[in-house]
C-alpha cells in the first residue's frame, strides 16, 4: 500500500457508511451537528489522500481493491461529499432517524462505489445504494410511495444483479476482476454495460427515475437526484469510455425526455426528466470519448449535481411550504418565496447554460467535443436539446412555480437551513461559472479549452434568448399548452398496467382451464364408479351367483394352463 | 418534517398587486426580451465567428436554431398530450 494512513483506517465513504449507525441513538442538535461534521470529515480525508493511492485485500484468494484514488475517481468523490454536505444542511430538519441514516448511508456506499478498484467491491457499494436509497422514498409514507419505492427498488437491485453476473462471467472469461477499461465485445463485459445502462436511466431503461424521485420525501428527491446516475455515469466513464454505441444512446437521452417535460404537470417529475436529459450529454462525452470529451463529461457532473440539486431543492420547499408541486397549482409564489424564488432561478440559469454560470462552462465543452469528432447528427441534437432545457428548467419551472397566474397561496419562505443549502448551492453555481479555472484544474486531463470567447457567449445568449422569444409568442398567441393534472404515460406503463393486464389474463385462462379440467376429471371419476358400481351389485353383471359347473369349468382351465405352462 | 404546510389562501384582487401582476411590466419585460434578442443578433455583425461548422457562421443562426427547436419543441409536446395524457389518477 503507497500512501496515507487514513485510508487503511477507512476507505473514502465508509466514514458515512459507519457513522450512520450513531445516527439513531443522538437526538436534536447533536445529531444534526454529528451529520454535518461527517461529510465535512470525509472529504477533508479524501483530498489528504494522495493521488495514486491503492488499497488491495486478499480475500478468499481473490485480490480486492478497495480503494483506488485516481483523478477520475477523486473528482467524483469530491463532489458527491460537496452534495452530501449541501444536502445534509438541507435536510436538517428530518426527524426520522431511518431516514436520516439511510441518507448518509447512501451518499457513503456512493462514494465507496467510485473508489471501488474491483468489480466484486463495485457491486457491493452499488447494491448498498440501491438498498439504502429506497428508504428515501418510503420515508413519504404514502401507498403511492410505497409501490414507487418497491418498483425502484427491483429495478435497482436488478442492475446489480446483472452487474455481479456481468462480473462472475467476465472473471471466467478474462481471469481478472479488476474495474478498469471494459469495452464492450463479451458477454460478461455486454453484462456489466447493461447494469451501468440501468442505472444511468438509458432510453426504455430510465422509467424507475421520473416514477421514483417525485414520489421521494421533500430532503431525500435531493439526495438521490446527485448520486445514483451520476455514479453509473463514472462507472460508464471508466469502463466504457468511447464506445461508440453511447453516442446514439446519449443522443436519444438528451433529446426525448424533454418532450415529457413540457407536458407532465408535477414540476419535479419534469426536473426528474431534465435530469434524464442531463445524462444525455455525458453519456455522448463518455462515447465520444477523447480528453476535452471526457473533461467535459466530468465538469458537466460536477456542476450538474449542483445545480440540479439546487433545483429539486428550490421545489422542495415549495412542496414543503405548500404541499403541492403540481404546476397547475401554483403560481404567484415569488411574494411569499422571494429568497427561494431567486436561488431557483440561479439554478435554472446555470442548467440553461447561461454565461456567468456552471453550465456555461462545462456543456460547451461535451458539444465543442461532439463537433471535433465530426458527431453532426449528434452536435445538432444536443444543440437543439439545449434549447429544450432552457424551456423546462430555465422557465417553466420557475415560471410556473413562482409567477405565472397568482393563486393567492400566501405561505412562509423557507426554513433557514434550507435556505442556507439553497444558498451555498447558488453561490457554486455562480463561482464555477467565473472561475472556471477551480474546476478545470480538478479533471482527469489538462485543459486548454477556454469558455469565454466571443463566439461561445454571443451564440450562446442568441440561442437562449430566441428559445424565450419563440416560448413569449406561443404565450401571447395563447398556443402554450397549459399546466393540467394529468398522467403522462412513459415506459412504466408497460409494467404497471400492460404486463398486469397480461398476467391477470395468462392467471384467468389457466384458472378456468384448471377449472375445466377439474370438473372434466370429477365427471369421468363419477361416470367409472358408477359404472363399476352398476356391475358389481348384487344382481349386477358379476354380482349375480355363478353356476356351480361354470365355476368348475373356469378352474378346469386354470389347472390345464398351469399343466402347460409348468412343462 | 412532519408539520403540516401552513398556507393562507387569499384573494390576489384584494391586495395590492405585486410589480410582476401588472401587465404593463410584463410589457416591459416582453420589450427587454425583444431588444436583447435584437442586439444578440446585430452583434454577429462585429466580430469573427469562430466555428467548427460552415452552417454556424451564418449570422443569427443559433437565434434562428433556438427560435424554431424550442417553438417547434412546445407545439410537438402539446400534441403528444393527445396520445400520452391520462387522468391524474390513471394508476390509482
Amino acid at each position: 500500500m503507497s500512501g496515507s494512513d487514513v485510508t487503511s483506517f477507512l476507505p473514502p465513504g465508509w466514514l458515512l457508511i459507519v457513522g450512520a449507525l450513531l445516527v439513531p441513538v443522538l437526538r436534536g442538535a447533536a445529531r444534526q451537528a454529528y451529520m454535518l461534521v461527517l461529510p465535512g470529515l470525509g472529504l477533508w480525508q479524501l483530498l489528504a489522500i494522495p493521488l495514486g493511492t491503492s488499497l488491495v485485500y486478499s480475500f478468499m484468494g481473490y485480490d480486492l481493491e478497495l480503494v483506488r484514488v485516481d483523478a477520475l475517481s477523486r473528482v467524483f468523490g469530491i463532489v458527491f461529499y460537496v452534495a452530501a454536505f449541501i444536502s445534509v444542511i438541507y435536510a436538517m430538519k428530518v426527524k426520522s432517524a431511518l431516514e436520516s441514516a439511510a441518507a448518509l448511508v447512501y451518499a457513503g456506499s456512493a462514494i465507496a462505489a467510485v473508489f471501488a478498484g474491483d468489480l466484486i467491491t463495485l457491486f457491493v457499494s452499488w447494491e448498498l445504494t440501491a438498498i439504502s436509497s429506497v428508504f428515501l422514498v418510503w420515508a413519504s409514507g404514502t401507498e403511492a410511495a410505497l409501490r414507487s419505492g418497491m418498483r425502484y427498488l427491483i429495478i435497482q437491485v436488478g442492475s446489480g444483479v446483472l452487474l455481479l453476473a456481468g462480473a462472475i462471467i467476465h472473471y471466467a472469461e478474462t481471469g481478472s476482476l479488476a474495474f478498469g477499461h471494459l469495452g464492450l465485445g463479451t458477454v460478461g463485459t455486454s453484462l456489466i454495460f447493461v447494469a451501468f445502462g440501468i442505472k444511468a436511466a438509458f432510453p426504455f431503461m430510465h422509467n424507475w427515475l421520473q416514477d421514483a424521485y417525485p414520489n421521494a420525501t421533500v430532503t431525500g428527491t435531493v439526495f438521490l437526484s446527485a448520486f445514483t446516475t451520476k455514479l453509473a455515469i463514472y462507472a460508464l466513464a471508466r469502463g466504457f469510455a468511447g464506445e461508440a454505441i453511447l453516442i446514439p444512446i446519449g443522443a436519444t437521452m438528451a433529446a426525448f425526455p424533454i418532450f415529457y417535460a413540457v407536458i407532465e404537470n408535477d414540476l419535479r417529475k419534469v426536473l426528474a426528466y431534465s435530469l434524464n436529459n442531463q445524462l444525455g450529454y455525458m453519456v455522448v462525452g463518455i462515447g465520444i470519448g477523447t480528453e476535452l470529451a471526457l473533461n467535459g463529461t466530468v465538469a458537466h457532473v460536477f456542476a450538474h449535481v449542483i445545480y440540479k440539486g439546487l433545483l429539486f431543492m428550490s421545489m422542495g420547499a415549495v412542496l414543503y411550504r405548500v404541499g403541492t408541486v403540481k404546476g397547475s397549482e401554483l403560481g404567484g409564489l415569488y411574494k411569499s418565496m422571494p429568497l427561494t424564488t431567486i436561488f431557483c432561478i440561479i439554478g435554472a440559469a446555470s442548467i440553461s447554460a447561461f454565461p456567468l454560470t456552471s453550465g456555461f462552462v462545462t456543456k460547451s465543452m461535451i458539444l465543442t467535443a461532439a463537433a471535433d469528432g465530426e458527431y453532426t447528427i449528434a452536435f445538432l441534437v444536443l444543440l437543439f436539446a439545449s434549447a429544450g432545457v432552457f424551456h423546462h428548467s430555465g422557465i417553466k419551472i420557475p415560471f410556473f412555480a413562482f409567477f405565472a397566474h397568482d393563486r393567492g397561496l400566501r405561505v412562509k419562505e423557507a426554513p433557514i437551513n434550507m435556505l442556507i443549502a439553497m444558498g451555498l448551492a447558488s453561490a457554486l453555481c455562480l463561482v464555477i461559472g467565473i472561475f472556471p479555472s477551480v474546476l478545470y484544474g480538478l479533471l482527469p486531463y489538462s485543459v486548454d479549452y477556454v469558455p469565454y470567447t466571443t463566439s461561445h457567449v454571443v451564440t450562446m445568449l442568441q440561442l437562449l434568448l430566441f428559445s424565450a422569444l419563440a416560448i413569449t409568442f406561443e404565450m401571447k398567441v395563447g398556443w402554450y399548452p397549459p399546466e393540467l393534472r394529468s398522467t403522462v404515460l412513459d415506459t412504466d406503463w408497460i409494467y404497471r398496467r400492460a404486463l398486469p393486464w397480461v398476467r391477470d389474463g395468462l392467471g384467468h385462462a389457466y384458472t378456468q382451464s384448471v377449472d375445466a379440467a377439474v370438473a372434466h376429471f370429477r365427471r369421468a371419476r363419477g361416470a367409472v364408479l358408477h359404472r363399476i358400481a352398476v356391475v358389481c351389485q348384487p344382481f349386477g353383471t358379476l354380482g349375480e351367483p355363478w353356476p356351480t359347473g361354470v365355476t368348475t369349468m373356469w378352474a378346469a382351465i386354470m389347472l390345464f394352463t398351469y399343466l402347460v405352462l409348468y412343462y | 418534517m412532519s408539520e403540516e404546510p401552513e398556507v393562507v389562501i387569499v384573494n390576489p384582487a384584494d391586495e395590492k398587486p405585486g410589480w410582476f401582476d401588472k401587465p404593463s411590466n410584463v410589457n416591459k419585460i416582453v420589450w427587454a426580451l425583444v431588444a436583447m434578442c435584437t442586439a444578440s443578433v446585430l452583434a454577429d455583425f462585429f466580430y469573427h465567428k469562430h466555428t467548427h461548422y460552415d452552417f454556424q457562421g451564418y449570422v443569427g443562426f443559433d437565434a434562428f436554431f433556438g427560435f424554431v427547436s424550442c417553438g417547434l419543441l412546445v407545439l410537438v409536446a402539446k400534441q403528444l398530450r393527445k396520445i400520452l395524457m391520462r387522468d391524474e389518477d390513471y394508476y390509482d
